[in-house]
């Protein structure tokens, strides 16, 4: 498994190709242990003053750069964290997403195509596998919900202490199975054994989490 | 025992302790365990605050300082975790006792309800609700049939007369004579009023809805018109007020105290006195406009233009927090019988406990009215909108004493079109003036009662205004189209 550091390099080595550049340029990173790791693996070739990427290093370094582009993805769609610390948290957050979790982090997102900034997310295994069907949800505001799906609360995210209070009078609390009847003109939902009504705004508090 | 169970369902970590050091600071002496007295604290139960603060005196600034303690372990407010906490037990008990089969076909009571949801099919459905419930039964029946039989068989035959010779008999002085069973007396005006032309519309009207609302209906109502009555300022949850309205508007705006904020009770009341027809008044327009279906069209289209408009400026101007729209739907049901008799009987002796003082109030100012000569000072002066919205001023009458007593204002009108004095555009003109014009002095006294003096004039002008320039409009408007209804 590569040091964190070293998929940092390998992210920076893949944007420079994306931009039309074949190398790195060493500066800074001249004395990285890390790069010593790259070129130990036969995943770089380095001269004078660059670095570049080999045949064999390629499809790590495509993986960062999608991990780290999902994680901004989750962060900012899913985790709604503020703009300004997004690229701080979503470094540190694309080194866990390896064994799998990249897929399905992908999955739940409906398999994007470019992040936050309008760069694109290269493609993974799960994304030509599913590509016909529907992006499988797993929490949502109830407002993105199709009729008839059905799930559990996840949490509430009501504007005010008010709409929280009448959310919590009619037994919308985490955890209670929840399924979406009617769409239009209001919304009605199924909540444990009973039913209500409520409109777009706090149909649009409650998040659930999706079961099939 | 009751301490066992309520201590056994324990809170998560930081907030048991809390919840132990409230206890330990409650010193005095309340009703109900120290621990739901703790528990209301922490939930920031305004009543319980009071109360505490009240009883402990010096010992409240510490019970606040631990509560503030409480709720600075979490990001939300205490009340969602202890209710998630005890959701949780809740579905845990459950979960031991109880078994739910999913069946894989919809019972045909849900079919119905999902249908009486669709808002395509919706629409018609409450056609014919509002067909055979409110026009053949409370209008045919109620109105007709049984204000008929009780006016005419009843109190013209027998208590009247009856009533008038007791009190001629041993009252001495002819004024109070009048006052008790003259033209306009409490007794042969108020009383009768009340007993035989309000109580078999309201009656009939009550029953019917009381049929209505124990189906379950009247929520799969609301939910259908939310996005609409968001429209105006109000929520789904008024079209109960609303829709009571068309029986009897005094007791809809009695109603409106259902309503959840001040900003929709007051648009509530304001359409109710403006826009809302009651039964009474749906029979004069009945009455006016039965042979003339265009113009019934052209004063329905008014009425639901008023409406709309009314009630989109008044949710502009108002000021106050925006309607949400939460209501259970529950299963659709049969009604039983002796609910419905007993609801309807129910809500008979409300509705007379509060609006009869109004009917004998209504009688002393119409006697009055009339000895102290305010009456035809007040017909003269009506005259002027009158002739303004293109009427005689023989109709200037019937308005000012519609307001007083439906039934007359009805006649006077109806009077003046068997005379011919009356063109066709002329009675949609006033049909129209008449809907928004304040329905009855019942209903302007309710409004003071519920809304306070100052918003229930203030509502009063408006609509005395407001109805006038409407009835002007249409008037114009007919004239300048060059429309013969």
């Amino acid at each position: 498994m590569l040091s964190e550091r070293a998929e940092e390099i390998l992210e920076a080595l893949w944007i420079q190709i994306e931009e039309g550049k074949k190398s790195l340029d060493l500066g800074a990173i001249r004395d990285d242990p890390a790069v010593e790791e790259l070129l130990k693996l036969g995943l770089i070739r380095r001269d004078a003053g660059h670095i570049h990427l080999l045949e064999k290093g390629k499809s790590h370094a495509l993986g960062c750069c999608r991990r780290h582009r999902l994680a901004e993805r989750l962060l900012t769609d899913v985790f709604e964290v503020k703009k300004q610390v997004i690229d701080e948290v979503s470094c540190k957050f694309e080194h866990l997403l390896h064994e799998g979790l990249e897929d399905k982090v992908c999955t739940i997102l409906g398999h994007p195509k470019v992040c936050p900034h309008g760069k694109p997310i290269p493609a993974g295994k799960c994304c030509s596998e599913k590509k016909q069907k529907k992006p499988i949800k797993v929490v949502s505001a109830l407002t993105e919900l199709e009729t008839k799906d059905k799930g559990q609360i996840a949490f509430l995210q009501a504007r005010d202490k008010a709409c929280m209070h009448k959310l919590m009078s009619i037994g919308v609390l985490p955890g209670m199975s929840i399924s979406l009847l009617q769409k239009f003109p209001s919304y009605v939902i199924s909540l444990g054994q009973s039913q209500f009504a409520i409109d777009k705004e706090l149909a649009s508090s409650i998040y659930v989490r999706l079961t099939k | 025992m009751l301490r066992d169970i309520a201590k056994s369902i324990g809170y998560d970590d930081p907030l048991e302790p809390y919840l132990s050091k409230l206890e330990a600071l409650l010193s005095a002496d309340y009703i109900i365990l120290k621990r739901s007295v703790a528990l209301l604290l922490l939930q920031e139960d305004k009543e319980i605050l009071q109360e505490v603060r009240n009883k402990e005196g010096e010992g409240f600034d510490e019970i606040l300082n631990i509560i503030e303690q409480a709720q600075k372990h979490y990001s939300q407010s205490l009340s969602y975790i202890i209710s998630v906490r005890r959701q949780r037990e809740a579905s845990r008990i459950a979960k031991t006792v109880m078994v739910f089969k999913e069946s894989a076909k919809l019972p045909l009571k849900e079919r119905l309800s999902r249908t009486m949801m669709n808002p395509f099919i919706g629409g018609p459905i409450l056609l014919i609700i509002l067909y055979y419930g409110l026009y053949k039964f409370v209008g045919t029946f109620g109105a007709g049939v049984l204000v008929d039989f009780i006016e005419d068989r009843i109190f013209i035959k027998h208590i009247n007369p009856f009533m008038t010779n007791l009190v001629n008999n041993f009252v001495p002085l002819k004024i109070l004579q009048d006052l008790l069973v003259g033209e306009y007396g409490i007794i042969t005006l108020g009383v009768r009023y009340a007993f035989a032309i309000i109580l078999p519309i309201v009656a009939t009207f009550f029953f019917a809805f009381a049929i209505v609302e124990d189906t379950g209906y009247l929520p799969r109502l609301a939910m259908l018109v939310d996005q609409l009555f968001k429209k105006i300022g109000l929520s789904g949850r008024a079209v109960i007020p609303l829709v009571l309205g068309l029986g009897c508007d005094t007791m809809a705006t009695m109603v409106t105290r259902t309503l959840p904020t001040k900003r929709e009770r007051i648009i509530a009341t304001l359409l109710l006195a403006l826009a809302i027809p009651c039964s009474a008044q749906m029979g004069v327009i009945l009455a006016l406009l039965g042979d003339n279906p265009f113009g019934l069209i052209v004063w329905l289209a008014v009425i639901i233009g008023v409406f709309m408009l009314v009630g989109y400026l008044a949710s502009k101007i108002m000021p106050g927090e925006l309607p949400t729209f939460y209501m259970e739907i529950p299963p659709l049901r049969l009604p039983q019988i002796s609910n419905i008799f007993r609801k309807t009987a129910t809500r008979l002796k409300w509705y007379f406990w509060e609006v009869l003082p109004l009917f004998i109030l209504a009688s002393v100012m119409i006697w009055l009215g009339q000895i102290t000569g305010v009456f035809s000072f007040l017909v003269r002066i009506l005259e002027y909108p009158i002739r303004w919205i293109g009427l005689p001023s023989e109709a200037s009458v019937a308005f000012l004493f519609g307001f007083f007593r439906r039934d007359y204002g009805a006649a006077g009108l109806y009077d003046l079109k068997k005379a011919g004095l009356l063109s066709a555009n002329q009675i949609v003109v006033a049909c129209v003036t008449l809907t928004l014009f304040l329905p009855c002095i019942a209903q302007l006294l309710m409004n003071i009662k519920e809304r306070g003096i100052r918003l229930g004039m203030a509502m009063s002008v408006f609509i005395l205004i407001f109805s006038f320039s409407i009835g002007y409009l249409v008037n114009l408007a007919l004239t300048l189209l060059k429309v013969q209804l």
